[in-house]
């Protein structure tokens, strides 16, 4: 079982997965040059965040284009594992791998907080650790993550079962009040029809020690690695 | 002038209009025994400008204590550097980018950023925060700013603060602290103060130092345009004017994405071992790296501006030159290596050049197309500039008397209603609309991020195994207000505030950068107050422990010939040696007994007598409450400051406190305030409902001086009732007087009582919401 983090120019989350992964998690882990076509081997990939190629045209929009990209899309393509954070997952949606479209933030300013999000399904690589429900408390980071699509996508998105997470408060009241960007149905993340690649705007890298005020997104990472195990015991 | 060209024969004229005085003509003649031609009068204009050559500031500077133990590297290279253990340096330093964002917010506050965090990598660092020490003028209309200068204002804000974001957002590092203060001193000229911190091994410090005849030296990083020429002597070296605004061509404009590639292909660069020397192109760009670079080696250097990557055509030698385009890179590499260096350039794809070479006999040659453009000896040039001892005078003595002064409250007003828009007055309130536009958990090292704990608190990650040893601790701080009143005491306050704030995170204040914002120095009263505030630092500095290692000063901070308040911004670095020992602001558990902290012995509270009325019209509670600016900020013992400090440490790290603020803007009840707002209660998983507070005290007096005093060396502590004694027998120990002045509460009231009766009594989520919401209703009306 080995994780795979994409460096794009201009990435600049790449060090906290690493760091999440290998000295929190304690699994296997290298980087990946947005230049290489080879994925080292690697079962599970993420797209770190950051701004690559400054996000200059609009976010993800260059990256899409990168040699890397290729071989994320045939390693998705065949079933393989894809986590998008923030410009990852803005990346994703750029390349088609993930449906809808980011725009600016409701208010038009860059934000930076802990904010709450709900676990809507669990039987996906990236959830079956939590309880259905289950709140997390993540950091966001982002100008734009205000998550849309059109009406015919977004009905799919719900009867599929795709909204993964979703913004709330932290008692999971009211997720209108509990949404930073305007995301439409307060969608933090959604995973593909095949729930091998998903995407959220929240950093579950940044929330996975106490010290940093929250050690949730170590669940998100947590299943990935039960996904693999599984799979690894499937075909074994 | 942008177009001028080898042709142009110079004449005093000339060098007057790049700022030159006849005399500093006469010394450039000395130099180079003949008249300069346009572009070495270029080259000598930048770097004996007042930005480059600190040529009014020197003979002060020198009063500053710069060495101490810990101390690797003083004031004189791109940042200071010291010791914080484990084979680790920590570098940092605080600069000012003013000027250019008061012209253009949004680039000059961007371009301020990037400026600083070049400093930390090209030391071989990499940056792990930022922090942005902020003034503008007052941004609420009142009796000293009509509406459209307060609008103006906001805009000036909202662009700096947007540039400050977008900049550090995307290159990747966490802005985790600084002040945001107003006074109408500032409306015509914001303070945009930024410091970086960054860490590497110890033998891994990069110096700027030309060394090895021969060896290679190296262009790299965005290419070279016309924007920012003399940024640095026209715009950071005059006071403002009319035709300020016209100055807008010289800011130059940020490109974080390209700093952010710059970063990781300079260290990676470094690690090869092939880079001898490197300096970053900031004030005046390849004239200062170039010169800079071969003074400090003591060689000579040969370099080809034709080879010069080059964003537009038909650039003359002096632009180049001077340009301050932006993410540019000198180095030096060894010989017979330079292509390893080229290839780590290259795999980030940046631009990467041999543009020339390190040369014996200590001359610069600047050559274009082959024909030399300008030939300097480099050392003269950089160390032989002109220096001044500028003439100092203090100013008439004020005719203040006590009708000037601030009229306390009967005993027993109820004060709640002032303390309500005291905490909505714009210095005190929330930031929270601001700090929320800046990355504050990228690289996830913090650990105390802006408002929750009193210094901004990051954990160290060994560059090479990532383990986690010890957080460092940084605040930024500086009273311009009582600066002006006092140039000299305000200076020491705004040393010791400092330094309190750090060891009221649990961390030992081990070093100190400064930034000096001031008018102009050719005025005696100006240089007077430079002079004070100097002695005021080295003083506060060497009773505490803090040597300055580096910094900046900014004169010329006045427009139309008014000057700013005397604004010397310090940033004091600490070590916290275990991260589980840090201290929030914030309160822990109903029931826990608030203490009140003084560092002064005995810790009596003065007497009611004229001198607290006029200390305290300096106050903030003064100036927004009764609108008076007067008399002298409080007294300092810098001895009570030290035992304060070392009390809170002695404290943190025997895990003896639940939490620690120190008083100071806004005096006791905003801090006891704040520690409400801040309160989570311990084990909570998610918010849980605000702690308040039960406070009495029992002297006469007038409750407005108790309250909202800002007077030093105190703080505010909270404790479990079991550690009570404890901490009482901590503080005795240091000679600090602990006095219990309440508790804990979770009724959810916030209620001051003097003599059992109520001074401030009201709903903690009352004043939290005021606090909280104040400023973004005025910056962005819903």
């Amino acid at each position: 079982m080995k994780f795979g983090v994409v460096v794009f120019p201009g990435s600049n989350c790449d060090h906290d997965a690493y760091y999440a992964i290998g000295k929190v998690l304690q699994k296997p882990v290298e980087f990946i040059w947005h230049q290489s076509e080879n994925l080292a081997g690697c079962d599970s990939i993420i797209l770190p965040g950051g701004f690559s190629y400054g996000d200059y045209l609009r976010t993800g929009a260059i990256a899409k284009f990168s040699p890397v990209m290729k071989s994320v899309e045939k390693f998705a393509k065949s079933g393989g594992q894809v986590l998008g954070i923030c410009n990852g997952f803005q990346i994703l949606c750029e390349a088609g791998l993930l449906p809808g479209a980011m725009m600016r933030n409701l208010g038009l300013r860059f934000i930076c907080r802990h904010v709450h999000i709900r676990v809507e399904q669990t039987d996906s690589p990236f959830t079956n650790a939590a309880r259905k429900g289950q709140i997390l408390k993540i950091p966001i980071a982002h100008s734009d993550g205000n998550y849309t699509c059109d009406e015919a996508t977004l009905v799919d998105l719900e009867k599929y079962e795709q909204v993964l997470y979703r913004y709330t408060t932290s008692d999971g009241l009211d997720d209108n009040a509990g949404n930073p960007n305007g995301a439409v149905h307060n969608i933090a993340g959604v995973c593909n029809r095949e729930r091998n690649v998903a995407g959220l705007m929240p950093h579950p890298e940044r929330a996975v020690e106490f010290a940093l005020g929250s050690s949730d997104g170590l669940i998100i990472f947590r299943s990935m690695v039960e996904a693999m195990v599984g799979a690894a015991k499937a075909t074994a | 002038m942008a177009t001028a060209s080898l042709e142009i024969k110079v004449t005093p004229e000339i060098a007057a209009e790049h700022g030159v005085t006849r005399e500093e003509y006469a010394r450039i003649q000395g130099i180079l025994h003949r008249d300069p031609n346009i572009t070495e009068l270029g080259i000598f204009s930048v770097m004996w400008s007042e930005h480059c050559s600190y040529k009014s500031s020197k003979v002060h500077l020198k009063r500053l204590p710069t060495r101490g133990k810990l101390v690797v590297q003083g004031p004189g290279e791109n940042a200071g550097v010291v010791d914080i253990g484990d084979g680790l340096v920590a570098a940092f330093k605080i600069e000012s980018h003013n000027h250019p964002s008061y012209v253009e917010p949004f680039q000059g506050a961007t371009t301020g950023v990037g400026g600083i965090l070049r400093d930390i990598f090209t030391m071989g660092a990499r940056p792990i925060a930022v922090l942005d020490s902020l003034r503008f003028g007052e941004i609420t209309a009142g009796k000293s700013t009509p509406a459209e200068e307060a609008a103006k204002n906001r805009r000036i804000l909202d662009g700096v603060i947007r540039g400050v974001g977008s900049y550090g957002n995307c290159f990747g590092v966490p802005t985790i602290g600084g002040e945001v203060c107003f006074e109408p001193c500032y409306s015509q000229n914001p303070l945009v103060n930024a410091l970086a911190l960054g860490i590497a091994r110890k033998e891994e410090i990069f110096l700027a130092k030309a060394k090895g005849i021969g060896n290679p030296v190296i262009y790299v990083g965005a290419k070279t345009g016309r924007d920012g020429i003399h940024g640095a002597s026209l715009l950071a070296s005059a006071e403002f004017t009319e035709e300020s605004q016209q100055k807008r061509p010289n800011v130059q404009v940020g490109d974080p994405f390209m700093e952010k590639l710059l970063l990781e292909a300079c260290l990676e660069a470094m690690h090869t071992g092939a880079v001898v020397a490197i300096q970053d192109m900031g004030a005046a760009g390849l004239t200062c790296s170039t010169m800079e670079m071969a003074s400090r080696g003591g060689t000579g250097i040969e370099i080809d501006l034709a080879k010069v990557p080059q964003r537009e055509t038909g650039m003359t030698p002096y632009e180049i030159m001077l340009s301050e385009s932006q993410e540019r890179m000198l180095l030096v590499a060894e010989k017979g290596r330079e292509d390893q260096v080229l290839g780590v350039f290259e795999k980030w794809g940046l631009d990467a050049v041999v543009v020339g070479q390190v040369t014996g006999g200590g001359i610069a040659i600047i050559r274009h197309h082959g024909a030399v453009a300008a030939e300097i000896p480099a050392h003269p040039l950089a160390e032989e500039g002109p220096v001044y001892d500028r003439p100092l005078a203090a100013p008439a003595p004020r005719n203040q008397t006590a009708t000037d002064w601030f009229d306390f409250a009967p005993e027993g007003t109820n004060l709640t209603q002032n303390l309500l828009k005291l905490l909505a007055s714009p210095t005190i309130s929330s930031k929270r609309w601001i700090t929320e536009q800046y990355d504050t958990s990228v690289r996830t090292n913090t650990l105390a991020g802006p408002g929750a704990s009193d210094a901004a608190v990051v954990r160290i990650k060994d560059p090479k195994t990532s383990e986690v040893k010890r957080a460092l601790a940084l605040s930024t701080d500086g009273k311009g207000r009582w600066c002006q009143l006092h140039p000299r005491l305000g200076a020491k306050h705004a040393v010791a505030e400092a330094a309190r704030n750090v060891a009221a995170s649990g961390a030992r204040p081990i070093a100190a950068t400064n930034c000096l914002n001031f008018g102009s120095p050719e005025k005696p009263e100006v240089m007077w107050q430079f002079s004070e505030t100097i002695d005021g630092l080295a003083e506060a500095c060497n009773a505490l422990g803090t040597p300055i290692t580096g910094g900046n000063v900014s004169f010329y901070n006045e427009t139309l010939g008014k000057s700013i308040y005397p604004t010397p911004v310090i940033g004091v670095l600490g070590i916290l040696d275990d991260i589980n020992c840090l201290l929030k602001i914030g309160f822990r558990n109903e029931g826990d007994r608030i203490l009140l902290l003084d560092g002064a012995a005995g810790g009596a509270s003065p007497s009611p007598t004229t001198d607290s009325s006029r200390e305290f019209s300096s106050s903030e509670y003064s100036k927004s409450i009764a609108g008076i600016v007067a008399g002298e900020p409080p007294g300092i013992d810098l001895a009570a400051e030290k035992r304060l400090i070392d009390c809170l440490g002695a404290l943190a790290s025997q895990g003896a406190i639940q939490s620690a603020h120190d008083i100071s803007d806004g005096g006791l009840a905003v801090t006891l305030a704040e520690s409400c707002f801040a309160s989570s209660v311990a084990g909570a998983q998610h918010a849980a409902p605000l702690l308040g507070a039960s406070i009495s005290f029992d002297e006469a007096g007038p409750a407005e001086f108790s309250l909202f005093s800002e007077r030093g060396a105190r703080a505010v502590v909270s404790v479990t009732p079991t550690n009570l004694a404890a901490v009482l027998a901590i503080a005795r120990q240091w000679n600090v007087a602990a006095r219990e002045i309440g508790q804990v509460t979770g009724d959810g009231s916030f209620r001051i009582e003097q003599k059992k009766r109520a001074v401030i009594d009201s709903s903690i989520g009352t004043l939290r919401d005021v606090w909280a919401n104040s400023l973004e209703l005025t910056l962005q009306p819903k």
